[in-house]
């Protein structure tokens, strides 16, 4: 994917407009109550009288129509089609920490395919003492773990690096999604064929044109590499890689091989072009970081936001947000209003998971003014999020990915928030 | 040990045939090249038959599609124009590639001296062969690839981790606050969804 801008901007029209019209309407319904009784409540309303739907209408439900905008998006012109391409969660809408699939975000590099359980096959070749062919079928006999784990983008962010470019959490920081899943650990599989000695990396691939073929390190396979067929319940979906994909905590999500056909065992990385020429780092001086697998703390306020202005006028207002870290669990998350003059410890949900994503709250009376709203992650090694500014002087503005840095929105007196850097 | 792990009996033995059939991988030492060889001259007419339309007749891009060839000497510039002539390490992920996942839509159609072909004829659009090289399982190690010691393992724990893992300030811990870059500015986000 190229993460800069490229060819024709989209019509100008203001991204705000539906959002604060949308949010008018509701701060409207509040006001009225002021001014006399409310009919909502002093008329008797359809829905307390006539029947709702019966149980048979919906098999598998959708969200009901009122939230058509929380919704995945993508951006034209990030790339040269929309097959290798990428969407976006909508983060600023959601809370808690689980993704819901039916909006989680979605990256393929030959678009998403359609492989029947019936048709999957894994292989297992290489390194072993027995190459092996497992079934669907044979995945479900195995001893099973369910872990919660995030998935993010090497590449969340990335368009971001150059300035501030795009207006909302959403397509910032929305190349994310964080389920539940259920499946097997890659050791047990691994464990099944038998590694020889001298297996020191394993090549992951997908059934797909792409291929997706990435090189680990036989020490993270063995760790906590999961082959999952479950995300939040059911079934992956297809876009997910269904019937099965790969989990690996805390890495970079391109790893995540989705439509997993076969896992080899090798002596050394195979410097596959998603390696090489992709989700590699370029520095100032033009030589490139590569296996930069490890995600950093990161965290994004998702409320206040540009998509999530405030409606409600001045007094109580919550701020919130998500925190995570691939290096280990978060273990508090910082908010600034003043953009970074001034910080405040916020509340975590519920205590940091490893590798899994993280809700904060800081609960504020908002006094009309002006803010800078920032996030800043801390995780269970001491790693503190840095800025942009901290890590452009080690990295340049060319590195594309990784970009876990401070972000900010600038939150002004009629409630709308802009995507904005500060001095 | 993995290696003295008891076992559960699932799955089956993969045939030869099966292994051969998905296990296509090249690496940088030339483990899994098969046996072929390509020129240059052939490379020409088989890009132009089937790459071209994207990539350019000189493998040098069309519209937003991606760039094979150019950009040397550009990595450490504002704006670093990555080829494989620019900037990938090794061969062998070139040919590796395009085996198995080119042509864009029609993967897994080319034969081995297809291949060897194309990539002759990559390397020759990014001037590091002459026109009548011949690119085979035996001359493949020969090509050196300009940008092979650019790349370094990640080494964040070194030169980041000890830095951004201080006690953070919580007050008065900067002067002032000024808008540098505004995303309203640059106005490319797009509209809400069916708002056209």
């Amino acid at each position: 994917m190229t993460v800069r801008f490229k060819g024709k901007p989209p019509s100008r029209r203001a991204f705000l407009q539906g959002a604060l019209a949308s949010g008018g309407a509701i701060a409207g319904a509040t006001a009225a109550s002021a001014a006399g009784p409310d009919p909502l409540i002093t008329e008797k309303q359809e829905w307390a009288q006539a029947t709702g739907e019966g149980v048979d209408a919906t098999p598998y439900g959708l969200p009901i129509q009122f939230e058509s905008d929380v919704v995945r998006r993508n951006v034209e012109w990030l790339t040269a089609d929309t097959i290798s391409s990428i969407n976006f969660t909508p983060i600023h809408a959601l809370d808690g920490t689980i993704t819901p699939q039916g909006c989680a975000f979605e990256r393929h590099h030959s678009g998403a395919i359609e492989l029947r359980k019936e048709d999957f096959r894994l292989m297992i070749n290489g390194l072993v003492d027995r190459e092996l062919v497992f079934t669907y079928a044979d995945l479900e006999r195995f001893p099973r773990v369910t872990r919660t784990y995030f998935l993010e983008c090497a590449a969340n962010t990335g368009m971001e690096w150059a300035g501030a470019q795009l207006n909302g959490s959403q397509f910032t920081h929305g190349m994310i999604h964080n389920m539940e899943y259920t499946g097997v650990t890659l050791r047990t599989l691994l464990e099944e064929a038998g590694v020889k000695p001298e297996g020191k990396w394993v090549m992951v691939e997908g059934a797909d044109a792409s291929s997706n073929a990435r090189s680990i390190p036989l020490e993270k396979a063995m760790d906590d590499c999961l082959v999952a067929f479950k995300a939040n319940g059911e079934a992956l979906r297809m876009e997910h890689g269904y019937p099965v994909r790969l989990c690996v905590p805390g890495w970079e999500g391109n790893m995540w091989v989705k439509w997993l056909r076969r896992i080899e065992v090798g002596d050394a990385p195979w410097e596959s072009r998603e390696e090489t020429s992709k989700y590699t780092d370029t520095l100032e001086d033009g030589t490139s970081r590569k296996w930069t697998w490890v995600m950093d703390a990161k965290s994004v306020v998702t409320s206040p936001s540009p998509q999530m202005p405030i409606t409600h006028g001045k007094g109580p207002l919550v701020i919130t947000g998500l925190a995570w870290s691939g290096r280990g669990a978060i273990t508090g998350v910082d908010v600034s209003i003043d953009g970074g003059k001034n910080w405040k410890e916020a509340r975590l949900a519920a205590p940091g998971q490893d590798m899994a994503l993280t809700r904060f709250y800081l609960d504020h009376d908002w006094d009309g003014s002006e803010m800078f709203l920032q996030s800043r992650a801390k995780d269970s090694t001491g790693y503190v999020q840095p800025t942009k500014t901290q890590l452009r002087e080690v990295r340049g503005l060319n590195s594309i990915y990784h970009n876990n840095c401070i972000q900010t929105w600038w939150v002004k007196p009629n409630g709308e928030a802009e995507n904005v850097e500060v001095s | 040990s993995p290696v003295l792990a008891e076992k559960l009996g699932l799955g089956r033995a993969a045939l030869p045939e099966e292994v051969a059939a998905w296990n296509h991988d090249v690496r940088p030492d030339g483990l899994g090249l098969p046996e072929g060889t390509g020129s240059v001259e052939d490379g020409e007419t088989i890009f132009s038959d089937n790459c071209a339309m994207c990539h350019g007749e000189f493998a040098e891009g069309v519209d937003n599609w991606p760039k094979l060839a150019g950009g040397m000497g550009t990595l450490d510039r504002d704006d670093p124009l990555k080829t494989v002539g620019s900037y990938w390490p090794y061969l062998s992920t070139t040919w590796d590639y395009i085996n198995r996942s080119m042509p864009f839509g029609n993967a897994q159609t080319l034969t081995p001296d297809e291949v060897y072909a194309i990539v002759a004829y990559i390397l020759y659009s990014n001037d590091m062969v002459d026109d009548d090289f011949v690119l085979s399982k035996e001359t493949f190690l020969d090509v050196e690839m300009p940008n092979a010691d650019g790349f370094i393992i990640d080494d964040r724990a070194e030169t980041e981790y000890p830095q951004f893992s201080q006690a953070p300030c919580m007050e008065n811990c900067k002067a002032e606050v000024k808008v540098t870059m505004r995303a309203a500015v640059l106005d490319v986000t797009p509209d809400v969804a069916g708002d056209e």
